[in-house]
């Protein structure tokens, strides 16, 4: 798929217009969160590390792949963990009686 | 899988990621929002085991376990303190493994003898430039917040020359690579120096400026990501980098709008590297003032007649470690049936949003943090504005003295409160290097001391009095 790199560019263009439109929404208040959260999300190229290490062959390609699924995997693991940490510190008021 | 299943997977995952970011708006949906993206990414990886020409599972599983191993510790033992340098490392990480993925695909090709077409050889080249630099420049941000070096501005002269000439280089073997894409020489180039250039464009960058470089280096990180996806023809891959391509962009702009700087002066302007002698501004430069020093005891009693106050919190205070001793302290005058609010500039701490994590994790809750333009008109009809460990972002030449660095930068106003306490540890200048006024003014209170110290005496003070 996307052999046509015009629907490649497409996709890719609505997509920053549809992240400028999620990401202006959050407030201040979470914008660490949401930086160690779209980091996690950056380590969606463990896609394309799993792609490139899980081939038959054994070649230079394959350990590279595997490095760099070690280095997503501590992008998207690290990066999912401690966001979930972080927010589970943001508490209401509790009532005050 | 077939093919087609895999790819509405993608889609899949992809709406998932997007859902998971949309919830992120709000403090309640934000933890249910961040495991629906893990989801996303779940099913994006789980889809990717089922592509036919992945066999290899040992491989996948081995780096799988190290490196959640790695990112488990990682996160369980990191402290909030230390979030961006935590931030600077996956992100050097994860643009790392772009880079990686791009130069596995090239040597994929080389090896079949098979020209890649299209965009594809452009996109491997960006892969790799984007994520080397990102890889290297993120791990020296980490090293200067870690303070493993230091955190100054590191300038010499001809710099931007230098960097200017090695970035056309880069560019030049990049557009070999693009000419002829089964030609390995140009790759080692553009690998090299994009992991030089990735030191060299952030050493000139000062510790404070660190907020800016972090959200830059998040959208490379995602952009690195993006490239991988036209590499791969991956949809999935393509729509989720520029999610975070947009994310980093926009912190970044929001960063510069808060120093009222631009990018490139962010970027090139090396203000860490400011000479202290050299500074002072227009106006109050010149006269030797000094400001009054006074104790905990003094401000107790003017607290014992306020109603409200306002909690301006820094760098400073986290340096401290005082969110503990200063929750008390609000939590002290609350039950003194005084009105306690958390006034948020964004750029205090280390990086977007930093503040809030902090007094977060020392249980403030979240209603009391209030951002800066919703905070400012209350100031006028405020007691107490108390000041710790923040400087340039309460300088009133901010607003008024054009000569000042400083200038045009939005600040919080705590000097129209009727009472201003400043917790300082001494006279010093802040990052910008320049002089505070608001520490002469008549109605300003200076407690010099550790914040932490400082706040704990101050609710001694306060407990006593009553």
């Amino acid at each position: 798929m996307l052999e046509n790199p015009a629907a490649a560019l497409t996709i890719f263009v609505l997509a920053i217009f549809v992240g400028f439109e999620v990401i202006a929404k959050v407030p201040p208040l979470l914008h660490t969160p949401l930086m160690s959260g779209s980091n996690a999300i950056s380590g969606i190229t463990i896609v394309g590390a799993i792609l490139a290490a899980g081939s038959e062959e054994r070649t230079l390609s394959t350990v590279l792949g595997f490095v760099a699924i070690v280095f997503a995997t501590i992008n998207v693991v690290g990066g999912f963990l401690v966001t979930d940490r972080m927010l589970g510190m943001f508490k209401k008021k509790p009532d005050r009686t | 899988m077939t093919s087609q299943l895999v790819q509405f997977a993608y889609l899949g995952a992809a709406v998932l990621l997007i859902v998971g970011m949309r919830n992120l708006g709000s403090p309640k949906t934000a933890p249910r929002g961040n495991w629906i993206a893990a989801t996303g990414m779940l099913v994006a990886v789980v889809a990717t085991l089922m592509v036919q020409e992945v066999v290899s599972y040992v491989t996948i599983l081995a780096g799988v376990v190290v490196g959640s191993a790695i990112g488990v510790v990682l996160a369980t033992r990191i402290q909030m303190t230390a979030m961006p340098q935590m931030v600077a490392l996956l992100n050097g990480f994860g643009g790392g493994a772009s880079a990686l993925v791009a130069s596995a695909e090239l040597l994929t090709y080389v090896r079949g003898g098979e020209e890649p077409t299209g965009i594809v050889p452009l996109a491997i080249v960006l892969g790799v430039l984007i994520g080397g630099i990102t890889f290297t420049g993120s791990l020296v941000a980490f090293a200067k917040l870690q303070e493993l070096v230091s955190g100054a501005a590191v300038v010499y002269p001809g710099q931007q020359f230098v960097n200017g000439l090695l970035g056309v280089v880069t560019l030049g073997l990049g557009a070999a690579m693009v000419m002829n894409p089964l030609g390995l020489d140009p790759y080692f180039g553009v690998v090299a120096l994009s992991l030089l250039l990735g030191v060299l464009l952030v050493i000139p960058i000062g510790g404070a400026d660190m907020p800016v470089v972090i959200s830059l280096l998040n959208s490379y990180s995602g952009l690195a990501a993006c490239a991988t996806g036209f590499v791969l023809g991956n949809a999935g891959l393509v729509i989720s980098g520029s999610l975070v391509g947009a994310s980093g962009i926009i912190l970044t702009k929001i960063m510069c709008d808060a120093m009222n700087r631009s990018l490139g002066n962010v970027l090139f302007g090396a203000f860490g590297a400011v000479d202290p002698s050299a500074t002072g501004g227009g106006g109050g430069g010149g006269e030797q003032r000094t400001a009054k020093g006074y104790t905990p005891e003094d401000a107790a009693v003017i607290f014992s007649n306020a109603r409200s106050c306002i909690v301006v919190p820094g760098y400073g205070m986290a340096v401290a470690q005082a969110q503990h001793a200063v929750r008390e302290l609000s939590d002290l005058l609350e039950s003194k049936g005084i009105s306690v609010k958390f006034a948020i500039h964004p750029v205090a701490g280390r990086m977007p949003g930093h503040m809030n994590v902090l007094l977060a994790e020392a249980d403030v809750p979240y209603e009391n943090l209030i951002e800066m333009d919703d905070i400012n008109p209350e100031f006028p009809e405020t007691d107490v504005a108390l000041v710790i460990g923040a400087n340039d972002v309460v300088n009133p030449d901010a607003r008024t003295d054009k000569g000042s660095p400083i200038y045009g930068m939005p600040i919080l106003d705590v000097d129209r409160a009727q009472h201003v306490f400043v917790i300082k540890r001494s006279m010093n200048p802040g990052f910008a290097g320049v002089q505070n006024p608001l520490f002469f003014n008549d109605n300003t209170m200076m407690i010099f001391g550790d914040a932490k110290g400082v706040a704990l005496k101050l609710v001694e003070a306060v407990r006593d009095l009553s």
